[in-house]
């Protein structure tokens, strides 16, 4: 976090961008990204997504760190990691205990907003193995509620190799759809969608800095960021990303506050 | 309560033992008057507070009751009882045992305490044992200092919390006769304040019988002080008796006044650096104190470069190598510096050597501040110390004549006494959980009894509880992940022996920013920014903030360890560097220093500007810029507050000047900029330096204001302190900064694990996390609580800014200019000068995102 203690604080890119003359006619749309905090509301309002075309297939990467395909009304969210909170409490680390509400919450926004035909959990949707034994009844039932009138793909991922039978759903190892396959660990194959790794990159500009969750892909495959209100992440120049991209011409999609950013990762951390 | 200045006793003779009389005489001194107090004090067996120049025998003055008290034949202190026992439980009484307990901010200072105190003991051949206990002090000695105990412990408030959270606390402690704090001013003013007085508290209870003595350095407050020093009846204040050293000679404080043209803005006084090399060269020993380690390294690098004479400067700063920063004060004690360039790493310490000259570059920042630094010079009582003051912008000119003029009248500024923080009260309970259980009620009266817990409301005190069992969280589903746990009889105790140790690694109230080594290797001629090909190894030039180092891309040359350095790469906790050949680095890293502005030199400033006949004390550069302003604007009386308009190039601009400190400026400029944004002026941006905010943007500010559109008794109206805050603070970094440090002292999470537990730092994850969905699920949490009391005096602050608003109310003069205004040009000139951040992410990234196009494009 830069600039914490610098003396000066600046809407710097802000200006610079106006300065240079840059999409003059923009000015007053950005005023309106520069309102007050995102309440639950407007969160629920935002339909910013962009476009990613994969092994051919077009996607929409939403802000959420969902990805929407379109011609499939397909929604992929990965790595939710539901009740990653109380799994620290049983180690003595008290987390708030909100973390599955938080996370179903956004689920279930990005749901409505695009009405999907299918979900797919592409895995670490749970914390550990005992996880879904620890989700409340309200949680269990939010999640039936999402289900229903849809059809639900419980992924299986390193956290969650045993996935309940009790949750609804149909459970796989791994989804192909056309050109696209979908699962949890990347191999780095062709038309490959996965998770797993928790993308994120930092951007550095003149003293300051900005770290984000993104999708990461080449346009041939992507690594889509943690859906999980408590996932960490792991930076796009870890080793772990190169043995995916062997190009290494891959573009980060950053989710900003409130539009996603397509960046080169060369130019991220 | 006014101060007690306590005369000289009637008869030293019956106050300091024949064996002592000789001493004094024998190395030609005669004690001091409150050396003597101090004794009489502990005759009465009254605690005390000495209020003491720097040089004035402090140390000896608190160590003297107890040497004379342990001076008295062995037998009645029963020796051989001392030598046979050993801690078995609770309930074991002995005489003799630990008699004196002092507590010192630095572990450094604690080492040469005991080094200073092994002269008197050894020259008068007393039968008294000190010892240290620091984080450096071997395992097995610690185990041999709780069975068979020192007469006198020195040590920190760390170690102090880790003995009492120690099953044999009350074998230790049920002896303790005295207890010394040492630098109590510097203790009293942060978290680690808080704990040590949970610390006293416990204390106490175990030995009633204690009495205290606190060494402070002359402070605004000193009954407030004293409080500190006793146990607090319930509902009322009572005070520690005050002892004050006088005789200090006034300190010898002028401004330099400049041969050069004084520059506008920047903080780094290079106008005046050939005379500051001057000064060196006239005087033995110079201290040149400044406000930021990169002012330090960049002052440090400068005067190398025209250091034809090869004086022997030195540089010594927080972030230092440890070895080399031991290796400055060795030769420094020893004589053989002619000037050490420092930073507050300097504030505190024993005395080094003959410093004749203290060189404050820079603002002040406020009076005590100021005089503590310039004490740091001839520690002789009688002599004054000589001290320049180097103003770097004519605002800072201002600030250091308020500042001589408050040296003068010797008026302090010091913070008033803290209210103890619920984040630091959560530590302490984990860890009285850890020793012997404990029932809340018990805790609870004990814990009022420290004068900044004074206050505690029960329902905090329960929350607080509350949250070190299970949480504390409206869902009650951790009861049975509970770390401390209530017995039959409804005692809490720690609920298993893990619990224990996480407190052990974790007690504390330092938060270290995150820091990095810094490598020296060979340049890559190419830098990518990526980890790979880079000689790994290199020296290690010191450690650097993380958050400095993200805002870096390979390539970019900063200043570090005394030279220009390249950013090579990031590997780990590693940073690698290569030396640069550039004169001037490309990032510049002024890091506003830790202090802002003092409100006490603020009002002062003020009042300076507001009074034509003070400003012929100015210098002649000054007065023109002054008297510019006035015939041009206005120069802001001393409640007022001065709102200038004007057009530059094609953007509007709206400055004004509350002469508050930085970090409050920071705040009111995010918070106006909001405002003005609803109030359709389309903001752009803003700057805040000490003194004034501006903000500029595409709106006509002065048209706005002219037509009625823009009502500027509305927008500085406190209701800012409402909405608009509360909308910020869900999105602020600094916010999480400060929540995120709640929520290490608190313990929700482990800053150190054991060796076993290292894999769990791989899963480990920001807690901004929490902090976002803790604000949204339970806002009123009690660790919210503890952020918000934070913010309110600390990154934030708050509470200063509050004043302000209050104060300016209806009082807002508007001046509509064609163009700048003189007093405007310094935080004009800041824009874009300085390393700049914005809390606009979409902006940033967007920015980085046009590369790509243009890339694309091209």
């Amino acid at each position: 976090m830069p600039g914490l203690d610098p003396g000066i604080h600046v809407f710097v890119s802000v200006a610079s961008a106006w300065m240079a003359g840059h999409r003059r006619a923009e000015a007053t749309p950005f005023f309106e990204r520069l309102r007050p905090a995102m309440t639950e509301q407007a969160a629920l309002s935002i339909t910013s997504t962009l476009a990613l075309d994969i092994a051919g297939a077009s996607f929409a990467a939403d802000l959420s760190g969902a990805l929407f395909w379109e011609a499939q009304r397909l929604l992929v969210v990965s790595d939710l990691h539901l009740e990653k909170g109380s799994s620290f409490a049983t180690r003595g680390v008290l987390l708030p205990p909100y973390d599955t509400i938080a996370t179903l919450g956004r689920l279930a926004a990005v749901i409505s907003r695009h009405d999907p035909r299918t979900v797919i959990a592409l895995g670490d949707s749970f914390h550990d193995r005992t996880a879904h034994e620890r989700l409340s009844a309200e949680d269990r039932d939010a999640v039936a509620v999402l289900q229903s009138g849809r059809d639900w793909i419980w992924i299986s991922g390193n956290h969650d190799p045993m996935l309940p039978r009790d949750l609804g759903g149909t459970i796989a190892d791994e989804v192909a759809i056309g050109p696209i396959t979908f699962r949890h660990e990347p191999t780095g194959a062709c038309g490959e969608i996965a998770g797993h790794l928790h993308p994120k990159a930092r951007v550095s500009a003149r003293g300051r800095s900005m770290e984000r969750r993104c999708f990461a892909s080449d346009g041939l495959r992507a690594v889509m960021p943690a859906f999980g209100a408590y996932a960490g992440g792991l930076s796009i120049r870890d080793a772990a990303f190169a043995k995916i991209f062997p190009e290494n011409g891959f573009v980060a999609h950053l989710l900003g506050d409130r539009r996603v950013h397509a960046i080169a990762a060369s130019r991220c951390y | 309560m006014p101060p007690r200045i306590l005369k000289i006793p009637a008869e030293p003779a019956t106050l300091l033992p024949d064996r002592f009389q000789a001493w004094f005489a024998g190395r030609g001194w005669s004690p001091r008057a409150h050396q003597l107090a101090l004794l009489e004090k502990a005759r009465e067996d009254a605690s005390a507070l000495l209020i003491a120049p720097t040089g004035a025998g402090k140390t000896l003055a608190g160590f003297l009751p107890t040497l004379v008290e342990l001076s008295t034949p062995a037998i009645e202190r029963d020796a051989s009882a001392r030598q046979s026992l050993v801690s078995t439980g609770r309930s074991v009484q002995r005489a003799g045992g630990l008699h004196t307990l002092y507590i010192s901010p630095l572990k450094a200072l604690a080492v040469d305490i005991a080094r200073n105190l092994e002269r008197p003991i050894a020259e008068m051949g007393l039968p008294i044992k000190v010892e240290t206990r620091t984080g450096d002090t071997p395992v097995s000695r610690r185990q041999r200092q709780r069975r068979y105990p020192p007469d006198v412990l020195l040590t920190t408030p760390e170690q102090l919390a880790l003995l009492l959270s120690s099953d044999d606390a009350p074998f230790l402690f049920s002896s303790l006769k005295r207890i010394v704090l040492d630098e109590l001013h510097a203790l009293v003013t942060s978290k680690r304040g808080d704990l040590l007085s949970l610390g006293l508290a416990r204390l106490w209870r175990l030995a009633p019988q204690i009495r205290a003595i606190g060494l402070s350095a002359t402070v605004a407050e000193p009954d407030q002080l004293a409080r500190f020093l006793v146990p607090q009846p319930d509902g009322k204040e009572v005070a520690a008796d005050i002892v004050i050293a006088g005789g200090a000679a006034p300190p010898l404080v002028e401004m330099l006044d400049t041969r050069e043209r004084l520059p506008w803005a920047g903080h780094g006084a290079r106008h005046a650096l050939a005379e500051v090399y001057e000064l060196i060269k006239q005087n033995k020993t110079t201290l040149v104190f400044v406000n930021t380690r990169s002012q330090a390294e960049m002052l440090f690098q400068d005067l190398w470069r025209m250091n034809d004479d090869g004086l022997a400067i030195a540089l010594h700063h927080g972030s230092l190598d440890v070895a080399q920063r031991r290796k400055v004060e060795d030769a420094m004690s020893a004589g053989r510096l002619r000037g050490v360039v420092c930073t507050s790493s300097l504030d505190l310490g024993v005395d080094w050597g003959d410093v004749d000259l203290v060189v404050n570059i820079g603002a002040p920042k406020g009076s005590s501040r100021l005089m503590q630094r310039i004490g740091r010079a001839n520690h002789r009582l009688d002599e004054a110390s000589r001290a320049v003051l180097v103003p770097a912008n004519r605002f800072e000119v201002l600030e250091c004549r308020a500042a001589i003029d408050a040296i003068a009248e010797n008026a302090q500024d010091t913070p008033p006494l803290r209210t103890g923080a619920l984040d630091v009260l959560a530590q302490h309970v984990l860890g009285r959980a850890c020793g012997e259980p404990f029932f809340s009620d018990d805790l609870y009266d004990e814990v009022r009894t420290a004068a900044p817990y004074a206050g505690l409301a029960r329902g905090d005190f329960d929350d607080v509880v509350d949250f070190v069992a299970t949480g504390g969280y409206a869902l009650k589903t951790y009861e049975r992940f509970a770390r401390i746990k209530q017995d039959k009889q409804g005692r809490w105790r720690v609920a298993n022996p893990k619990v224990r140790q996480s407190y052990r690694l974790n007690v504390g109230t330092i938060v270290e920013e995150p820091m990095l080594k810094v490598r020296l290797v060979r340049s890559r001629s190419t830098g990518s920014g990526s980890t790979g090909a880079i000689a790994r190894g290199g020296r290690v030039l010191g450690e650097i903030e993380e958050y400095f180092i993200e805002g870096l891309t390979a390539g970019d040359t900063f200043v570090f360890g005394g030279e220009v350095v390249r950013y090579e790469a990031l590997a780990e906790d590693q940073v690698y560097v290569s030396r640069a050949n550039d004169k001037d680095p490309k990032v510049p890293s002024y890091m506003g220093g830790k202090f802002p502005l003092s409100t006490y030199l603020a009002e002062r400033v003020r009042r300076l500007l507001d009074d034509r006949r003070a400003w012929n004390g100015l210098p002649e550069q000054v007065r023109d810029w002054l008297s510019l302003q006035k015939d041009v604007s206005r120069v802001p009386g001393v409640r007022e507050l001065l709102v200038e308009t004007f057009p530059r190039g094609s953007k509007h601009y709206l400055i004004c000047y509350p002469f508050e400190g930085r970090l409050a400026h920071q705040t009111l400029g995010m918070l106006l900029t909001r405002r003005l944004e609803r109030g359709r002026a389309r903001p752009l941006g803003f700057v805040a330096n000490e003194y004034a905010v501006a903000i500029w943007g595409l709106g006509d500010a002065s048209f706005m204001i002219r037509n009625g559109e823009l009502d500027l008794d509305a927008l500085f109206n406190p209701d800012m302190l409402g909405d608009d805050l509360e909308a910020w603070l869900a999105e602020s970094a600094l916010m999480k900064r400060t929540f995120r440090n709640c929520a290490l002292i608190s313990g929700l999470i482990e800053r150190r694990f054991t060796s076993e537990d290292k894999s769990r730092r791989q899963v480990l994850f920001s807690t901004d996390l929490v902090y976002d969905v803790l604000r949204k699920h339970q806002a009123d949490h009690v660790l919210l609580r503890a952020a918000r009391a934070d913010a309110a005096t600390g990154l934030l602050d708050l509470r200063r800014l509050g004043g302000m608003l209050a104060r300016i109310q209806g009082r807002i003069t508007h001046r509509e200019l064609d163009h700048v205004s003189p007093l405007a040009v310094p935080v004009m000139l800041e824009i874009g000068r300085e390393s700049v951040y914005g809390e606009a992410a979409d902006e940033l990234l967007a920015e980085a995102a046009d590369e790509l196009v243009k890339e694309a494009m091209s």
